[in-house]
């Protein structure tokens, strides 16, 4: 089996996969873990977004 | 005179010392050989299957990009940082090199995503696994 995924998919997967055990690991409570790891996902994904923009300005 | 009553005290605490003690080295290295069993055998099941569900889901997708998993090797720096990330994995890793899983492909770029994919698994489990021996030792509920 071969998994085709675009860029953003890929980063996608990678986002939430990591987001996972950063907020189980870095948090005490379920209620802090499952934010921690929201905050990680969007700083992610924000991240992603941020870089995507800026190779697009470098490139214009 | 001892008192027998803070005797049996002293003994039922030394023992539970004991247990935790053991808990402290056997969970991190079964949470290593297998991603969410160190949480698993301390009832953590929840956050076991969390962890598992993300180890395996990066590792299997790394593998199905067709990413490389590193052998043992001692050339370049990177390659030798991609055999320890890799080995974090635990059991996945000596079974995917047993049925020549990962052999990688140069001529996809998303081949070189699963090999990230994979090596971050490992570095994922490895964290996973000192997270199951703060709970071992009463650091973490």
């Amino acid at each position: 089996m071969t998994l085709e995924l675009s860029h953003f998919n890929a980063a996608l997967v990678f986002a939430l996969c990591a987001s996972t055990v950063f907020g189980i690991s870095q948090r005490n409570a379920p209620r802090d873990m499952f934010r921690y790891g929201a905050y990680c996902f969007a700083l992610f994904i924000g991240g992603v977004l941020l870089a995507a923009w800026v190779m697009w300005a470098i490139k214009h | 005179m001892a008192n027998p009553q803070n005797t049996a005290t002293m003994q039922r605490n030394a023992k539970a010392a004991q247990q935790t003690n053991s808990m402290a080295i056997i969970a991190p290295l079964a949470g290593w050989l297998l991603p969410g069993l160190g949480h698993f055998i301390q009832r953590r099941w929840i956050r076991g299957l969390l962890l598992m569900l993300a180890v395996f889901t990066m590792f299997f997708a790394g593998l199905a990009m067709q990413g490389k998993v590193y052998s043992f090797n001692t050339g370049d720096l990177l390659d030798i940082l991609g055999f320890i990330g890799d080995i974090g994995v635990g059991a996945l890793y000596f079974v995917a090199r047993m049925m020549d899983w990962g052999i990688g492909n140069i001529h996809r770029a998303v081949a070189d995503y699963g090999t990230k994919y994979i090596v971050v698994a490992g570095l994922l489990n490895i964290i996973a696994a000192v997270d199951a021996h703060h709970i071992a030792i009463g650091k973490k509920p």
